[in-house]
């Protein structure tokens, strides 16, 4: 029997997975699905500046949203960061996610330890943020995460097309006049705001997966782009929802490691029965 | 008449190395051959008249406009290799992306727009593949996928980078009975070609470039030994014309 509780989780954590199944499908194909680690890692800093603060001001310790906006802003400056660095051309992507997801991490750590310090309240669940711990979701954030699954589909479902073309062939969508910047910008808003949504249930950690898995699954059993979507939110969401249903039984599971593990066995059946 | 395309004093550089240097041409209407040895700056003139790579100076007009006034008017066919043919797509998907600017940007594509696409991808000879999925086509069933969505884009004038770099004997024929069948409806193409053999039979004028214009005009007073020789440094193994 789930409880009331219970279902809320499952529903806040579907509802996340199927946002990031969505935007991850488009993430993967244009080549940007590891910002989404990138985002995660920097993120902590933000989470522990938003929790000291909100401890030096007296205000409510374990209230969500000073902390996902902390984070949002924090991981913003790191995708600043790394743009700044590539802007050259003589340090490539790949090089540059590393430096500024490990800077940014280290920086959270060295925070976290000096929140560790501090009375009870400023570190309160911080630690979930890097883990994951869905058992601690309200209704109010499971009803948050329900709407930004909407939101992320409503976007993606209104720049469908350019989207698609931007991520087959960038030269001939651009010659084509179509707003490339805008439509970058937007991808990377969905990703940033489903990466900071998961923090909490998945952790900054294994974001990245939640983003990747089900995109990457539905890549190699679909053969058109609406499927995999579809698929990818299908996927995400199941990932979702069963990973928060073990790591409630299992209290010992973090809700990160559960839901990807869910979504790596979707992975597995892909691969066995991919197209060829 | 305006020219179809024009270039004044166009400068290039690659990380500081210079690739296109003061490339002051206008084309005639008509089927034009962009030739010259790797790395001359022949797609790099169309990636930079287009706008995909930045220019350190100089400009481009489109039928006597700057491009954002003339895009309706121009397509552009990228090279076959710079993209991804696993993209789950099938080849009408492609096509269809031609009629972009055309329709609203969500929901499925109009009717009218796949049957454009499909009549696109009927005058390549591609009409009962038009469901394939685009990474189970052949090299050349994929280039002429590409020929298919610039045809569909209804231009006047088409930049072609290499359509027929190393592609199968019926996507040739296929590529040389579209060129002909734009330039008799009056469209201008221009089009970076490798193949100097094809040349006199196929194309009304030729720029030649190595790094900066070699000789342009008439294929019959531009396309000489000399000016081959001058562009491809003497290379043993080129024929010449």
């Amino acid at each position: 029997m789930i409880g009331h509780n219970t279902l809320i989780v499952l529903l806040g954590c579907a509802a996340l997975g199927a946002a990031s199944g969505v935007v991850g499908a488009f993430a993967l194909l244009r080549g940007r699905a590891l910002l989404a680690d990138a985002i995660g890692h920097a993120a902590l800093p933000g989470v522990v500046a938003a929790s000291l603060l909100m401890a030096a001001l007296g205000g409510p310790a374990r209230s969500l949203a000073p902390l996902l906006l902390g984070a949002a802003l924090s991981a913003w400056l790191g995708l600043l960061a790394l743009r700044a660095l590539t802007a050259s051309g003589r340090i490539r992507q790949d090089a540059a996610i590393g430096v500024v997801l490990s800077a940014f991490y280290a920086l959270g750590t060295v925070g976290l330890s000096v929140a560790q310090a501090m009375p009870e309240a400023a570190q309160a669940g911080l630690s979930h943020f890097i883990l994951g711990q869905a058992a601690t979701m309200t209704e109010g954030d499971a009803l948050l995460a329900g709407g930004l699954a909407l939101g992320c589909m409503a976007v993606i479902a209104a720049l469908f097309h350019p989207l698609r073309a931007l991520c087959f062939d960038e030269a001939f969508a651009r010659s084509q006049g179509l707003p490339i910047r805008w439509l970058d910008l937007a991808l990377l808003a969905l990703l940033l705001a489903v990466c900071v949504a998961g923090l909490p249930a998945v952790g900054l950690l294994l974001v990245v997966a939640l983003l990747i898995v089900p995109a990457a699954a539905a890549r190699l059993v679909t053969r058109g782009l609406p499927a995999m979507v579809v698929l990818a939110g299908a996927l995400g969401a199941a990932a979702g929802a069963s990973g928060a249903l073990i790591s409630t039984r299992f209290e010992n599971i973090p809700t990160g490691a559960a839901v990807v593990l869910a979504g790596l066995l979707g992975f597995g059946a892909a691969l066995a029965f991919q197209r060829r | 008449m305006t020219a179809p395309f024009s270039v004044s004093r166009l400068n290039v550089s690659y990380a500081g190395r210079p690739a296109l240097s003061d490339v002051t041409w206008q084309a005639a209407p008509g089927l034009t051959a962009i030739l010259g040895p790797n790395g001359a700056g022949k797609s790099t003139l169309l990636k930079a008249a287009l706008g995909l790579i930045p220019a350190d100076s100089g400009e481009a007009r489109f039928f006597g406009l700057p491009l954002d006034q003339a895009r309706a008017r121009v397509a552009y066919l990228p090279q076959r290799a710079s993209v991804d043919w696993d993209f789950p797509a099938s080849a009408l998907d492609i096509v269809a992306m031609a009629r972009l600017p055309r329709m609203r940007w969500w929901g499925p594509v109009p009717r009218a727009e796949r049957e454009a696409a499909r009549v696109a991808l009927a005058a390549v000879g591609l009409a009962d593949l038009a469901d394939r999925q685009i990474g189970r086509l052949s090299g050349g069933q994929q280039q002429r996928v590409f020929l298919a969505r610039a045809l569909a884009q209804g231009a006047d004038l088409f930049l072609m980078d290499e359509p027929m770099a190393a592609v199968d004997a019926v996507t040739e024929q296929t590529i040389l009975a579209v060129l002909h069948g734009l330039a008799r409806e009056g469209k201008s193409v221009l089009m970076v070609h490798h193949d100097l053999s094809l040349i006199t039979a196929h194309f009304d004028q030729v720029l030649i470039l190595a790094g900066g214009v070699i000789a342009a005009g008439p294929v019959g007073e531009a396309f000489t030994d000399s000016a081959i020789a001058r562009a491809f440094g003497g290379l043993p193994g080129r024929p010449a014309g």
